[in-house]
């Protein structure tokens, strides 16, 4: 199994600075971090890669009963770490990737020394004593409109989105279309986002953890970025003056500068 | 009497036209850009890079149900879609506006007047300032009910449609495994071993469901004797195969009782004309015959309804057909006559029978057929080494005829090995 190619996996930046991994949640691929990309890489050796069923991963990869969980993304990141032999990994996490560096962090701590959460989630739908903002039948309707949108994702662009890492001059032509995915493989990692509830695992993070949270974000709300904070002991919470749930490309300057606070004052 | 006199007098269509086009043209001027924006037949809205509903037209606000005060300034877009559409846009619609500038035609849903929901397509464009600074997006937004519920029923059908592939895929796979163990009903699993003999055996099936029209056949019948068969049912597929089940069950029954071969292929024929002798007419022809195994010496007495004659390869090497002209295909007639013949296999000797998707093989380029004559001579040109290394030659053979080989065939070989196998307990072994 070839790791990097399955996963896409890209290594940019200084080559003897703290490792960072960038992981991307669920919508779109590794392209969500281009624009805190330069940022970042003037102090660190960030690697980047999608998961199996986004991006550029390869499609060959996928199962439904693998993927079907948030362990399996976890698996992703941890089989990453070691092809690589990473180790003192900074993870960064957006949205549900946040709570997959939580099991990943849990499956292989030797390789983690810090976490930083980037609008995260561990439950998206309430229950009794809890608010997740969103209820099971709400998450339907975002299947709908994943049905209804396969945006530029067909099965003829199948074999160019997926598994042609080795073909960067078809870049341009994908960043266009960085958020299709096959849409069997969306509908599961949908499902998984956002019908998991991993509030449990919150209190097994045993190291240093930023919380990233917007001002406004309709799918991390305020109180849930409060939640998690209080569930990992000694974690910080920095709330960006953003709005939306993707502070990386709507604060992209703000976003990269608390990362690079937190390593600094982590290491 | 010319026409053309007649244009000038009176005014022309032509000048009518102009002139309704000029008032279609008058009233459009006195549609105002701001009107032309207010009313149009599609919602458009503007919005500040975090949202915020900046500017909104009448069309949209009246889908909405809302008056202006209550949006401009106060609401952002993802205030106006369903839950779901805002997920959706957090994930998908706005990484992709914010990296590409723009997102063309997103199917969402908004909350419309009195709590019903619109579905609406969606296009947006990023407006930078001069240096590059995005400012606002601008937003389009259509009805697109119909188109929805076009959209909504081919989804529908596509998941009909494929449901009814699985099903068509199981049920694809239960009739091939019904269709294998009828297959094999049809045909022995294992040939009996007969004392000091050798035997075997070939099967291909040239139909996709399996079902062959070949048939073969070797049973003990009381301890010193056995019986064999091998035969073609005319005609391929479920019908040809219950012709065989019911022609395997006859001979296997009559073996039992009688002695003579050709009176086997009698009550055979009886049966097989009382049964199908009304409308959908069906026959068989075949080989049936007794085997009399004497030390190294097997007795054989065969008898042939329309069947090609069977084949010897002897221990020195010699091929010759054993002769059974002039059997009549069986269930045709009520009073079929049957060809006997009688021969003994001696040690190293091979007899071989057939069915006809052998001999009526096409080969080479003129595509002509095998034939008898070809098969005595492969036969000849074989060294005699028993019933197994002649029907794996034979199969080598059949193999190579590819796409020549478009009709069933069945092969059985009996015979008496060159060297006798070592007798079990014999202490000098």
């Amino acid at each position: 199994m070839d790791v990097r190619r399955r996963n896409n996996v890209r290594v940019t930046g200084r080559a003897d600075g703290p490792v960072v991994l960038l992981a991307h949640g669920f919508g779109c691929d590794q392209n969500m971090w281009r624009l805190v990309l330069p940022a970042l890489a003037r102090d660190f050796r960030v690697v980047l890669f999608d998961y199996v069923g986004s991006g550029r991963s390869d499609p060959g990869a996928w199962s439904e009963e693998r993927y079907s969980s948030l362990e399996g993304y976890a698996r992703d990141v941890t089989e990453v770490c070691a092809e690589l032999d990473l180790r003192d990994v900074v993870f960064v996490g957006h949205s549900v990737s946040a709570m997959v560096g939580v099991l990943a962090a849990a499956r292989a701590p030797e390789r983690f020394s810090a976490l930083v959460m980037v609008a995260p989630s561990p439950c998206y739908i309430d229950e009794e004593g809890y608010r997740g903002g969103f209820s099971a039948e709400d998450i339907g309707e975002l299947l709908e409109s994943l049905e209804s949108n396969y945006l530029g994702w067909s099965a003829t662009m199948a074999p160019v989105i997926m598994g042609n890492g080795d073909r960067p001059e078809l870049g341009e032509e994908l960043t266009a279309s960085f958020c299709a995915t096959d849409p069997d493989m969306a509908r599961v990692f949908a499902r998984t986002t956002f019908l998991s509830d991993s509030r449990r695992e919150l209190k097994t993070v045993a190291v240093p953890t930023l919380v990233l949270e917007c001002a406004q974000d309709v799918i991390a709300p305020r109180e849930v970025g409060a939640y998690v904070q209080a569930a990992i002991p000694g974690s910080r919470l920095v709330t960006l003056d953003a709005t939306g749930h993707c502070p990386q490309l709507s604060a992209p300057q703000a976003t990269a500068e608390a990362i690079v606070d937190f390593v600094g004052a982590a290491r | 009497m010319c026409r053309t006199d007649q244009v000038p007098n009176e005014p022309s269509d032509r000048d009518q036209d102009a002139g309704a086009t000029d008032a279609a043209f008058t009233s459009l001027l006195e549609d105002s850009a701001e009107e032309l924006y207010e009313q149009a037949p599609c919602g458009y809205l503007s919005t500040l890079m975090d949202g915020t509903i900046a500017k909104i037209n009448n069309t949209l606000l009246d889908w909405l149900g809302l008056p202006r005060q209550r949006v401009v300034g106060r609401m952002r877009f993802t205030d106006l879609l369903s839950v779901g559409g805002k997920l959706y846009h957090e994930t998908h619609f706005a990484p992709m506006l914010r990296m590409n500038g723009e997102i063309n035609g997103i199917a969402l849903e908004i909350k419309a007047a009195g709590g019903s929901r619109l579905p609406v397509l969606v296009t947006s464009k990023v407006k930078t300032s001069s240096d590059g600074e995005p400012i606002l997006i601008r937003t389009t937004v259509f009805d697109a009910r119909d188109r929805r519920t076009y959209e909504a029923e081919l989804l529908r059908r596509h998941r009909e449609a494929e449901e009814a592939r699985r099903q068509a895929d199981a049920d694809r796979a239960r009739l091939q495994e019904a269709l294998e163990v009828l297959q094999q009903s049809l045909l022995p699993a294992t040939l009996p071993a007969v004392p000091g003999m050798e035997a075997a055996s070939y099967y291909h099936t040239a139909s996709p469901d399996l079902l062959g029209g070949d048939f073969y056949d070797l049973f003990p019948l009381d301890g010193t004797r056995w019986a064999f068969f091998l035969g073609d049912v005319c005609g391929k597929g479920p019908k040809a195969a219950a012709v065989t089940s019911l022609t395997r069950y006859t001979l296997r029954g009559a073996a039992m009782h009688d002695r003579d071969p050709v009176s086997v292929l009698r009550t055979l024929n009886a049966v097989l004309h009382e049964r199908y002798n009304s409308g959908d007419a069906r026959y068989c022809t075949s080989i049936f015959g007794f085997l009399e195994p004497d030390g190294d010496r097997t007795a054989v007495q065969l008898a042939s309804g329309g069947h090609p004659s069977a084949l010897i390869q002897r221990a020195d090497g010699s091929a010759d057909y054993l002769p059974t002209p002039g059997g009549m295909l069986i269930g045709i007639l009520p009073d079929a006559q049957f060809t006997t013949a009688r021969t003994v296999l001696s040690r190293g000797d091979t007899l071989l029978l057939y069915t006809d998707g052998l001999t009526e093989a096409r080969i080479g380029p003129g595509r002509d057929l095998y034939g008898e004559d070809a098969l005595r001579d492969f036969t000849r040109a074989q060294p005699p080494a028993g019933p197994q290394a002649l029907v794996a030659a034979l199969t080598t053979l059949l193999t190579g005829f590819g796409d020549g080989l478009d009709d069933d065939t069945a092969l059985l070989a009996l015979g008496i090995p060159a060297t006798p196998p070592a007798a079990v307990g014999d202490p000098l072994a």
